[in-house]
């Protein structure tokens, strides 16, 4: 499969680009939202339209009622997502959460796919537990309980959360907190009795809930896959999330650096463009070459994923290590080569900043997946 | 063609290569007269080298993309990549390597007449000139076309005066292929693509000592050489037109260019990292920390090298991509090289002992100082870069 987009991935890009320009715009979305103090952190209306262009179900099976894609069309519109800095629980719900649920049963999928496909309800998965990506190790437990099971614990960094109809949530039914196997995935209903959010306000506007499960019981339809086996669905979910993210994150880094471009072909000092200062085009150059890299890659990582190639999971973490390093750059070169405005709320660079602070956080920042490259490869 | 045709010709292939590529040419290549380059004064290091190569020579794989008729094999671009994938599935060296086949044959593909491509395209193919590239000067490295190198026009040929610097193997080549003003008056406009033979009076050369302690690059002197300005009907003696021969130099400097860039894979994008504990036992953590940030780096620009060769395939690449793919690709090769040397250690300063291969790691390490510079400095391919793809001002 040659490593670019093929005329139906095209026509889907340059769709989703068109749509996610307009409707999804920094001006429409993002600002639009923060400067009402909106409690979502995005607009249920854009959910909708999402849905309309077909883009809430398209990694569900088509035998479900979705568009059966793959996750380079998910990263096609995910890197449109990440240029607009387009508030959405298109990653949560329609990556993280349709992986999880592609394993579950006929009653799980009929609850959960058709509202989700709908663009009615929002879903998010809860797998960190503390500040820092480490799903080797899950504490949440979740006790057998009559039919069902008592779930117990907290978890951190569930984007979204406290809109979501339902949190996919990794938890332990047996064995101790860093046992790969007796880990379990359930779709926890918004309004399971126990359950309790602290929604806070993140760096870049997105809402995420700290999460206290005191004793919230589930029925045994809530799971996900196999009692036990979960750890092959969070994965799956891993594996997708975080080539997703990668996608969004190649989305921020071309956004920010093209804003950046922009500015040194306009922004005059000493009697010229600021652009022809050789200092400012080699790093502008240097950039360049780090983002197509990571993009590169990236597409790499999903194609390997929609292949169900054993190389998937490697290269998901060098894609996400590889983007995060690219975007970082990308922002704080923005930044600089802005100057005193790039440090102003007006100007659209600063806000590229922080939603990259972000996503390096979501699903393992660089560090950890250097360290799982490395693990995986023997050293 | 369809995938079925290309399935049979990988079994033929596999099947050819089964059968003429000796054990010993399916071993890594270690020293330099592990490589075969031709020439008139060429030998051969032992028999399987010899066998290897006249049977791609007969074949038609010294060059194996190139038409019949100019002594390759005619392959498509999808059989080639058939036959290369065959080759490095067993390790095959390549049977000839030359600037010939590298450089010189592109540029008469591109650019030549019938009767160049008839005799030099040949002679290339089946290893019997060898040839060298006369570009940089003393005065004219990154600023290569302010070059001096002048061809006084004597009617039915050139007198020629001046010296290159950084010819590679010129002490061994039969001809070369040099660019050489012939218009002092327009700087672009001015210079020719000559090609003549080393053998000519008044063409000498020296070779230059690297750090590294090799010798792969020459000075080379025209004191008065005579070139005539034809070799016979349809043969010019330069490719192209007279004084126009930038536009040649240009089109093999993007094809150089590529080349460099290791957008061909192989060792330069690969993951070192486990072969480097393999080797030392223990890394330091934050050796084993930097080890790991350049395999993400290499494994990722290794995708990237494919990404670039899909989309040259089909004409979607920027045309100054290759510049792009070079500076990565020569960067990351240094860093690997300091990396490989720290996990060396002591081991990798000695400079001749047998456990080293007669100083491998040392030299090797000291030769990829020159990637970022030969071919274009990476300087020079962010000026680019900056140009022509980001489109900045005034670059």
């Amino acid at each position: 499969m040659p490593l670019y987009h093929d005329d139906d991935q095209q026509m889907l890009a340059e769709s989703a680009a068109a749509f996610m320009a307009e409707e999804g715009s920094i001006k429409n979305q993002l600002r639009h939202w923060r400067d009402r103090d909106c409690k979502d952190g995005f607009g249920h209306g854009l959910w909708r339209q999402f849905a309309e262009m077909g883009f809430t179900g398209m990694l569900v099976d088509e035998d479900d009622g979705g568009l059966g894609m793959g996750n380079v069309e998910a990263g096609i519109v995910l890197e449109e997502i990440g240029r607009n800095l387009t508030p959405s629980p298109f990653l949560s719900s329609s990556v993280l959460a349709a992986t999880a649920l592609k394993h579950g049963g006929d009653d799980v999928k009929g609850r959960w796919l058709p509202g989700l496909i709908a663009g009615e309800k929002v879903y998010s998965v809860a797998i960190d537990e503390g500040a820092k990506h480490r799903p080797e190790r899950i504490a949440c437990k979740a006790e057998k309980s009559g039919n069902g099971f008592r779930l117990s614990g907290k978890k951190d960094f569930v984007v979204y959360g406290a809109s979501s109809e339902m949190i996919v949530v990794a938890a332990r039914t047996s064995g101790s907190d860093t046992d790969t196997d007796g880990v379990t995935l359930f779709a926890v209903p918004q309004d399971a009795m126990g359950m309790s959010h602290d929604s806070v306000r993140l760096v870049d506007s997105s809402m995420a809930s700290h999460i206290t499960f005191d004793g919230v019981e589930l029925d045994g339809d809530a799971v996900i896959g196999e009692v036990d086996g979960g750890r092959e669905v969070l994965n799956a979910m891993l594996m997708a999330g975080r080539v997703g993210s990668a996608a969004e994150g190649v989305g921020v880094a071309r956004g920010a650096m093209d804003i950046t471009v922009d500015y040194l072909k306009q922004r005059k000092q000493f009697g010229k463009m600021i652009g022809e200062f050789q200092a400012l085009q080699h790093r502008a150059a240097h950039l360049y070459s780090e983002v197509e890299i990571a993009r590169a890659v990236t597409i790499k990582a999903a194609q390997l994923l929609d292949g169900g190639s054993e190389k998937a999971d490697m290269m998901a973490s060098v894609a996400k290590a590889k983007v995060a390093k690219a975007a970082g750059l990308a922002v704080k070169e923005g930044v600089q080569m802005h100057g005193g405005v790039g440090m102003t709320d007006e100007y659209d660079i600063g806000l590229y900043m922080k939603r990259d602070r972000a996503l390096q956080e979501f699903l393992g920042d660089q560090y950890y997946h250097a360290n799982r490259v490395a693990e995986m490869s023997g050293y | 063609m369809p995938d079925s045709d290309l399935d049979t010709f990988r079994a033929e292939t596999r099947k050819w290569l089964e059968a003429n590529c000796p054990p010993e040419m399916r071993e890594p290549v270690r020293d330099e007269d592990d490589v075969y380059w031709g020439g008139r004064n060429a030998s051969f290091k032992n028999e399987a080298q010899k066998a290897w190569f006249e049977a791609a020579r007969d074949k038609g794989y010294t060059v194996p993309a190139w038409p019949k008729e100019y002594g390759g094999a005619g392959l498509s671009p999808a059989e080639a990549k058939v036959l290369r994938e065959e080759m490095a599935a067993i390790g095959a060296r390549p049977p000839l390597s030359s600037f010939g086949i590298w450089m010189l044959g592109p540029a008469l593909l591109h650019f030549g007449t019938e009767g160049q491509k008839q005799r030099f395209l040949n002679e290339i193919a089946r290893g019997e000139i060898r040839w060298c590239q006369g570009y940089s000067e003393p005065g004219s490295g990154s600023d290569l076309v302010s070059l001096q190198t002048y061809g006084e026009d004597k009617g039915d040929h050139w007198v020629v005066n001046g010296q290159k610097v950084w010819t590679s193997y010129a002490d061994q080549a039969d001809w070369i292929f040099c660019l050489v003003r012939t218009d002092k008056e327009n700087k672009y406009k001015g210079i020719t693509f000559m090609l003549f033979d080393m053998a000519s009076e008044g063409c000498s050369t020296k070779p230059i000592k690297l750090i590294s302690g090799s010798s792969p690059f020459c000075e080379t002197f025209f004191d008065d050489v005579q070139v005539p300005k034809s070799y016979g009907e349809d043969v010019p003696a330069y490719v192209g037109e007279i004084s126009r021969g930038w536009d040649v130099a240009k089109y093999l400097l993007g094809h150089e260019r590529e080349m460099i860039s290791g957008a061909d894979g192989g060792d330069r994008t690969s993951a070192i990292g486990a072969a480097m504990k393999r080797q030392a036992g223990e890394l330091d953590p934050v050796l084993r920390a930097e080890l790991a940030q350049f395999d993400i780096d290499a494994l990722a620009y290794a995708a990237m090298g494919e990404k670039f060769l899909d989309e040259i395939k089909v004409g979607k690449a920027h045309p100054a991509q290759p510049n792009m793919m070079k500076y990565v690709g020569t960067e990351l090769n240094k860093r690997r090289h300091e990396l490989m040397m720290a996990a060396g250690g002591s081991r990798a300063l000695e400079w001749e002992s047998e456990e080293t291969s007669g100083g491998k790691p040392a030299r090797n390490w000291l030769r990829t100082k020159a990637n970022s510079i030969e071919g274009g400095t990476s300087e020079v391919m962010l000026n680019v870069i900056s140009k022509r793809i980001l489109e900045l001002p005034g670059a």
